[in-house]
């Protein structure tokens, strides 16, 4: 187990302000929840804490942006996705500002505050706007590298980031080249793992070459720009997909996979893990994760149907 | 253009005297009343009762540099009433910083004249506007990077009732007055009739004068007659007579203003200029031009 992604991702902040005068920093009255707290305690001219709040911190964040800042917002996922998203769409987007919008509690992640605290449909709603980047990382080094990266971007940059300690992934990579990252080959299965997926599909990977299935895992962090090239590389050896993500089936990272794949006419067999059209429950983080599919025995299961 | 418009538009980084806005204000009126009958599509009447609130600015008041549209000291205009669109195009056209050649083109196909106003498209546009009530959110934004850049530039923002009817509105001013950045400015053109029905009957603000001092904004007290020039720039005087932030002042003003049956009328929010309804309308906007016109 490893340091939090929004431990790391607040450290980040905390450490880049030294460097970038540019970087400003709003929050809607969490800001002991993102971590961005630590940023505010030593640049408190560079935070702004804009209570509760999130359709409005947007948009003082898209104004900031006009100005020349570069304004890193923070708040839990679900809000800035359903509260935030007018003023993203009509005033971030549109506009093609540099904002960094940071969803923390992102997936399931807020497992004890159920339903209404979990963000489930964010990467649906984020991806479908306009100029946005959507960002998924598997672990605390990919959520400071997913900062270090949004700040080098003229437009605007949904980082999708988890509350809990989860295991860091074994590999890291140029994140600035947006490409998938090989954490296990194989050819006989590919297996595309969305976020905190990505150490799942890894040991799954290891239990099934048990068993004489050679599995593929790629973390994807990056769900728009999709690095399609780097999927179909790898679909082209094994010519199955497995797509793993913790967000609703619909409209997130496995159906940008499948859209991709459709409109060029790449033909494989597919299945895919994520939560069903359902509202989610309240419970430990692991044990709910798997309560809807997300874990290593469930990805397992589906790898060996996809390959009889 | 008459004569006289035509001489006044020869300087136009002069500072109007309240005559002069007045004669321009009525002049951009007939302009917007023609290009929006020409197009069969846009917003006449909350275009038309901040005439001379908009002429006001770009014409005596706004800090802009019209070679040098992104100029970072600028001060900053953002109309959050989007709908009026085709206000603040003829504005910035007569102003000098895109061809008035291009007003017929608005909301065409290609045009950068789109439907409501795109920063993108156009980079006069301080922010892209449209969706109601974001307008002051993205102000203060602005007045708070001019807090921590040291910048003195000003930034105003220009709603309606709608914008206020929105509840961004409201966390944004409860946001502004916690940092009170210097120079942000609220105007509310307060025409008090909405796209439905009067203000009474859609969605009544009662006391907005008490509700923004209750969010800790500094109002005026006196009352100001917003398609009034003389009580504009006596307002402008209240803005600059003290070191109160942020600051908002509300205007009465008449929706549709200028044409006798447009005037006070929900129905033209939104309703297109038949070829009748501009042969009476555009007698009477020119009647109003010439009158302006004779005592300048």
């Amino acid at each position: 187990m490893s340091l939090t992604m929004r431990d790391a991702f607040g450290g980040k902040l905390l450490e880049l302000g030294a460097t970038h005068p540019e970087l400003v920093v709003l929050d809607a009255d969490v800001s002991s929840s993102t971590k961005s707290v630590m940023f505010g305690k030593k640049y408190p001219d560079r935070f702004f804490n804009c209570g509760v709040a999130e359709g409005n911190m947007v948009g003082v964040a898209a104004g900031l942006a006009t100005c020349g800042y570069h304004p890193v917002v923070n708040a839990f996922a679900i809000f800035l996705a359903l509260k935030g998203t007018d003023q993203l769409r009509n005033d971030v987007c549109y506009n093609k500002l540099p904002v960094v919008i940071a969803g923390a509690y992102g997936g399931l992640s807020d497992s004890f505050d159920g339903a209404s605290h979990q963000s489930i449909i964010d990467i649906a709603i984020m991806r479908a706007l306009p100029n946005m980047q959507v960002i998924v990382p598997a672990d605390a080094t990919q959520a400071e590298q997913s900062l270090e990266y949004a700040l080098t971007q003229d437009g605007p940059v949904y980082i999708r980031l988890n509350r809990n300690s989860m295991p860091d992934l074994p590999v890291e990579t140029n994140f600035s080249k947006r490409e998938v990252i090989l954490c296990h080959e194989g050819s006989d299965i590919t297996i595309v793992a969305n976020g905190i997926t990505a150490s799942f599909a890894t040991e799954a990977a290891k239990l099934l070459s048990r068993e004489g299935i050679m599995a593929e895992v790629l973390s994807v962090p990056f769900v728009k720009p999709l690095d399609v090239e780097g999927l179909v590389k790898s679909v082209k050896k094994s010519g199955r997909i497995l797509c793993v993500e913790e967000h609703t089936l619909m409209g997130g990272f496995s159906s940008a996979v499948c859209e991709a794949f459709m409109s060029r006419g790449v033909h494989c067999m597919y299945d895919a893990i994520g939560i069903d059209d359902t509202f989610t429950e309240t419970g430990e983080y692991i044990s709910l994760l798997a309560e809807y599919g997300i874990s290593t025995k469930n990805i397992v299961s589906h790898a060996k149907a996809l390959c009889k | 253009m008459s004569h006289s418009i035509n001489e006044l538009l020869q300087d136009k980084e002069k500072k109007f005297d309240a005559k002069e806005l007045a004669a321009l204000a009525a002049y951009f009126r007939m302009c917007m009343f023609d290009v929006l009958h020409q197009r069969g599509t846009g917003h006449w009447g909350g275009a038309a009762s901040c005439a001379e609130l908009t002429t006001s600015l770009y014409f005596n008041r706004l800090n802009i540099d019209v070679k040098n549209p992104k100029w970072e000291d600028r001060d900053r205009f953002i109309l959050s009433k989007g709908h009026a669109s085709i206000n603040l195009y003829t504005i910035l056209a007569n102003r000098g910083f895109f061809p008035v050649e291009q007003l017929p083109t608005f909301r065409m196909l290609g045009s950068d004249l789109q439907g409501h106003p795109c920063m993108t498209k156009l980079d006069s546009v301080d922010m892209s506007t449209g969706a109601l009530g974001h307008g002051i959110s993205v102000g203060l934004g602005m007045a708070l990077a001019a807090k921590i850049s040291g910048k003195k530039y000003w930034t105003y923002v220009l709603t309606g009732e709608g914008c206020l009817d929105e509840g961004q509105s409201w966390e944004a001013l409860m946001m502004a007055a916690k940092y009170k950045p210097r120079g942000l400015i609220l105007m509310v053109d307060h025409n008090k009739v909405q796209l439905d029905g009067s203000e009474s009957e859609i969605m009544p603000l009662l006391s907005l004068k008490d509700k923004l001092s209750s969010f800790g904004w500094h109002v005026n007290h006196e009352a100001y007659d917003g398609n009034n020039c003389n009580d504009i720039l006596k307002s402008f005087g209240w803005m600059d007579s003290d070191d109160v932030w942020p600051k908002a002042v509300i205007y009465d003003t008449v929706k549709g203003k200028g044409v006798s049956f447009t005037e006070n009328k929900n129905i033209w929010h939104g309703a297109v200029i038949t070829d009748d309804a501009y042969e009476k309308g555009i007698v009477e906007l020119k009647e109003d031009l010439a009158k302006k016109e004779a005592v300048l």
